[in-house]
């Protein structure tokens, strides 16, 4: 009987899914409000749906009374950031809120049937990151000399990564955090702030030069600490911001040259690099080493196929930091490969969203942030599920909102606040020019009627 | 108003200029995310197949707790391996054949080899009918998971384990035209009934190896079974078969070197075919010094000596010859002797594409998966695998067995209202000559239908041991 309902679960929670990808592109071309507030409240409907059903499966199976109240206090969680958006920030962008709510949501969902307890920490970090980003979006407003903290945000950066280095334990074969917090994830935002700050004035070819090697610095510290991954992510913001800020096709062509230097050198130079080169190419091969982990994974997205083997039915626990790196093959293995795709649109979306908010901001600081965090978070998800299907080699990254980890998660809801508030920045902008428009009209007939007033 | 539409318009394209460069950005990482999504479709839809089936991947194990794992069927219908479900819900693995498929069927405690490892996951997948499912979910009752068809024959298979006898050796058949495996035999030989309990002593008696495939994963010298790659190495590299003479006296000398003839018979004066067909070891030896180690090497590797084969598992022919290769040791390997090491089922393979035109099509077991209801779920097509030579090489190479059937080393398997053609083999292992014996070759000339490869261990010459066993094959296949 449990496994009939499981078995509709998976259909319901696909269809819930579908329903919501298709929502996210929908909702972009409609213009008028109340059509758009009409889906945005679909969405939150399909979330908790999706929710529910998913619960209540994971509830069936395993009899555990906690997962009950793990359901709940994350129904308040979510109630509670939708509420205060919209009573504190009521020019928000609510589909980029509601994209981060479905992605912390199928988060919890895989954690709550993997391990109740790394969903229940994941959901106190993710409330707690939450109350802090409450004030970012005002932070982001007055604090003008943001802009003018160039080198602080560089020193920050690379003394961070630099102690890491010098302090971190090794663990799966790279350092990555000092006392349980991985600084890359924050050094992520401080990295972009201080892009966009060199990039944003008056461009010298000086700069350019500055930026380099700082970006350089950066990213020779993480590739020493053997954090392949965040080292790629910070190559590709730099390389991409340096682009769109000196709009020179040629610094692109150039930096891709260099980085396919760096890894051919690298490869050549670094043992691990090798491996996980080997365990792409061939990973059957090298099963028994370094290929475990990335068959496993395969094994887990086949078995899965379109449909999935139901919440529960798979077992994802066989994949080695299935919490982190592999959350998207515990996803396809038990919610099949098509709720899968519409994953990959839904991330596809929310980085549109955020080139589009960049797009109509004027401010060319804050333009260059929202497009450098854009670029890391659409790079960081091409890399993990990139790496977890093995369409590139694996880097060992997370899948932001999704995958546990305090300090990712921490630093991308700090990302979202910092993105939300650029976009209400560009709405007080936008109302700015209005008021000057309506100005000028009234000015003008106010003129009119002056001059008419004389001429009669 | 016009004025002001023009205006506006002049604003979004400065603005689109503006932002050029951010819209490059989307479009890019637009494109990144839909080939990431083209990744996973093409890997769900195309390649998921070998990884699911992969013998290392578990996952499918936790089937079992809902599914009742699946019939093995042979081409003609009979049940190779069966699940019995008893009235307390215990099941059995049970095997009818005993020890007649024990290899190439497998076993599936104690790990699993053989079919039940390579369709595991068919076999612990049920496509019942969805009514049936849903009650059997309802009343708690497991599904029947579905049957596979094997490409495997019951009564030919039997014929070939019957003629092995108790001696040590492997008989694979194969359907040259499609790659169908009709027979696979390994002796020694176990009971996939009894493999728990008879496991450590099997797995500790090295003496016999009995769990091991030898048709698969022996590791034999060709000996002049050999000769074959030898012949289609020596056409490669003339153009032609004509015009080649050689004058045996029994034995050659090169480096201080002797090869001798079987027996040390004198063939005399010969031409290529009639030194193919009576496996004259001094005109081969003879060959390959003059053809050298590096033509040989290239000929045997496209054969694919030292390459990959279509199988689940196998063991890889070696071929050892280098360009530095010293004389002696090149007058060995053409001949058979030296470093080389192959397989049963290599050997088939070869000859199956010799008797096709020279196409080698991918070998398969599977040959269909059913319901337990009886829907035919899929069915495997037939593949090329590879052109492992020309027509025009392969006819050669056919005509030349023909002669080994029609008069030389073969000539028991002619006259018997069928053609076949072939070639013998006796491998030495040992310093007081004793030897394996080889027999590879195809029934049905002109359009072939059949292409076995066997060996029996220390059965002396090919003729004496191998041809009979294929000749009971051949009948077999064509009388009943």
């Amino acid at each position: 009987m449990i496994n009939v309902i499981v078995e509709l679960s998976k259909y319901v929670i696909l269809t819930l899914m579908v329903v919501y990808t298709f929502h996210c592109f929908y909702m972009v071309k409609k213009q008028d409000e109340e059509e758009k507030n009409d889906a945005l409240r679909q969405q939150l409907m399909l979330i908790f749906f999706m929710d529910f059903t998913a619960f209540l499966v994971i509830y069936l199976k395993t009899n555990n009374f906690e997962v009950i109240i793990f359901y709940i206090e994350m129904m308040v969680f979510f109630a509670a950031i939708q509420i205060l958006y919209r009573l504190f920030y009521k020019k928000a962008s609510l589909l980029l809120l509601n994209n981060m709510c479905m992605l912390l949501s199928i988060g919890f969902v895989m954690l709550a049937r993997l391990d109740l307890e790394t969903a229940t920490k994941q959901l106190l970090i993710a409330a707690g990151g939450s109350a802090i980003a409450l004030v970012i979006p005002v932070m982001i407003r007055k604090m003008k000399f943001l802009r003018r903290l160039t080198w602080v945000y560089a020193g920050i950066g690379i003394l961070l990564l630099g102690a890491v280095l010098v302090l971190a334990k090794t663990s799966y074969g790279a350092k990555l955090s000092l006392m349980g917090i991985q600084p890359s994830e924050v050094i992520k935002l401080t990295f972009v702030f201080f892009m966009a700050s060199i990039l944003s004035g008056m461009l010298t070819f000086r700069k350019v030069v500055l930026a380099t090697i700082i970006a350089a610095l950066h990213v020779g510290i993480l590739v020493l600490s053997r954090d392949l991954g965040s080292a790629v992510i910070f190559f590709a913001a730099y390389l991409i911001m340096i682009y769109v800020a000196t709009k020179k096709v040629a610094y692109l062509g150039l930096g891709i040259a260099g980085g396919s230097v760096a890894s051919v050198i690298a490869y050549q130079l670094f043992g691990h690099v090798r491996q996980r080169v080997s365990a792409w190419k061939d990973p059957m091969a090298v099963y028994q080493n370094e290929g475990y982990q990335i068959v496993q994974s395969l094994f887990a997205i086949g078995t899965g196929g379109w449909f999935g083997m139901g919440l529960c039915q798979g077992s994802p626990e066989k994949i080695p930091v299935v919490k982190n790196d592999f959350i998207f093959s515990a996803i396809c293995e038990e919610m099949g490969g098509i709720f899968a795709i519409c994953l990959i649109l839904v991330c596809m979306s929310f980085f549109l969203m955020i080139v589009n908010i960049a797009i109509q901001i004027k401010n060319p600081f804050y333009k260059l942030i929202a497009l450098g965090l854009g670029t890391e978070y659409a790079f960081q998800v091409f890399l993990t599920i990139g790496g977890a299907t093995k369409f590139i080699p694996l880097t060992g990254v997370t899948l932001p909102l999704v995958s546990y980890g305090g300090s990712s998660v921490m630093s991308t809801i700090l990302m979202l606040a910092i993105i939300q508030g650029l976009y209400i920045l560009r709405e007080d902008e936008d109302e700015e020019i209005e008021r000057h428009r309506k100005e000028a009209a009234k000015r003008a007939f106010e003129a009119e009627e002056a001059r008419r007033a004389r001429g009669c | 108003m016009k004025q002001k539409k023009l205006e506006e318009r002049e604003a979004a394209k400065r603005k689109k200029a503006r932002n050029r460069e951010y819209s490059f950005v989307s479009w890019f990482f637009v494109l990144i995310f839909v080939s990431l999504i083209g990744y996973v479709v093409y890997f769900n839809a195309v390649k998921s197949e070998d990884f699911i089936n992969s013998p290392y991947n578990t996952r499918q194990d936790t089937f079992s707790d809902r599914v009742v794992r699946g019939t093995i069927q042979s081409s003609d219908g009979q049940v190779l391996a069966q699940t019995n479900v008893y009235e307390d819900g215990t099941e059995e693995r049970v095997y009818p054949y005993e020890n007649i498929f024990a290899h190439v069927v497998g076993y599936d405690s104690n790990g699993k080899s053989g079919l039940e490892s390579e369709a595991n996951f068919q076999l612990l997948t049920s496509n019942q009918f969805f009514l049936d499912q849903m009650k059997n979910e309802f009343r708690g009752s497991k599904n029947m998971g579905d049957t596979v068809v094997s490409t495997l024959n019951a009564s030919l298979q039997a014929t070939a384990y019957n003629a092995l006898g108790d001696r040590r050796g492997a008989v694979v058949a194969i359907e040259p035209s499609t790659g169908k495996i009709l027979v696979e035999v390994s002796k020694p030989d176990f009971d996939p009934n009894t493999i728990a309990e008879n496991w450590d002593w099997l797995v500790s008696d090295e003496n016999n190896s009995s769990l091991l495939n030898r048709a698969t994963n022996g590791a034999y010298p060709p000996g002049s079974t050999f000769k074959v790659i030898m012949a289609l190495d020596y056409f490669r590299s003339k153009g032609s078969f004509e015009g080649y003479s050689y004058l045996c006296q029994g034995s050659i000398t090169l480096d201080e070197h002797t090869i001798s003839c079987y027996n040390g018979t004198v063939h005399g004066q010969e031409d290529f075919y009639s030194a193919f067909a009576s496996s004259c070891n001094c005109a081969f030896a003879d060959m390959g010094s003059n053809i050298g180690a590096e033509s040989m090497r290239r000929t045997a590797e496209e054969l694919l000596f030292n390459k990959k084969l279509p199988l689940p598992s196998y063991k890889k022919s070696s071929f050892t010859l280098e360009k530095d290769s010293p004389v002696p040791l090149i007058m060995q390997t053409a001949i058979g002797q030296g470093n080389t090491l192959v397989s049963p089922m290599h050997m088939a393979l070869i000859t199956s594409a010799i008797a096709n035109g020279g196409v080698l099509m991918k070998p398969y077991l599977i040959d269909q998966v059913k319901s337990s209801d009886g829907e035919v779920i899929k069915t495997t097509e037939p593949e090329v695998y590879k052109k492992l030579m020309t027509t025009n090489e392969a006819n050669l190479l056919g005509k030349l067995m023909k002669k080994v059937v029609e008069s030389g080393t073969a000539s028991a398997l002619s006259g018997r209202g069928y053609t076949a053609a072939g070639k013998t083999g006796s491998a030495e292992f040992d310093e007081n000559g004793s030897s394996h014996s080889w027999f590879i070759g195809y029934s049905n000339v002109d359009n072939p239908d059949l292409a076995v490869a066997v060996i029996v261990e220390n059965g002396g010459t090919g003729s004496q041991a191998a041809v009979p066993i294929a000749g009971e094959i051949f009948d077999a296949y064509h009388f009943n």
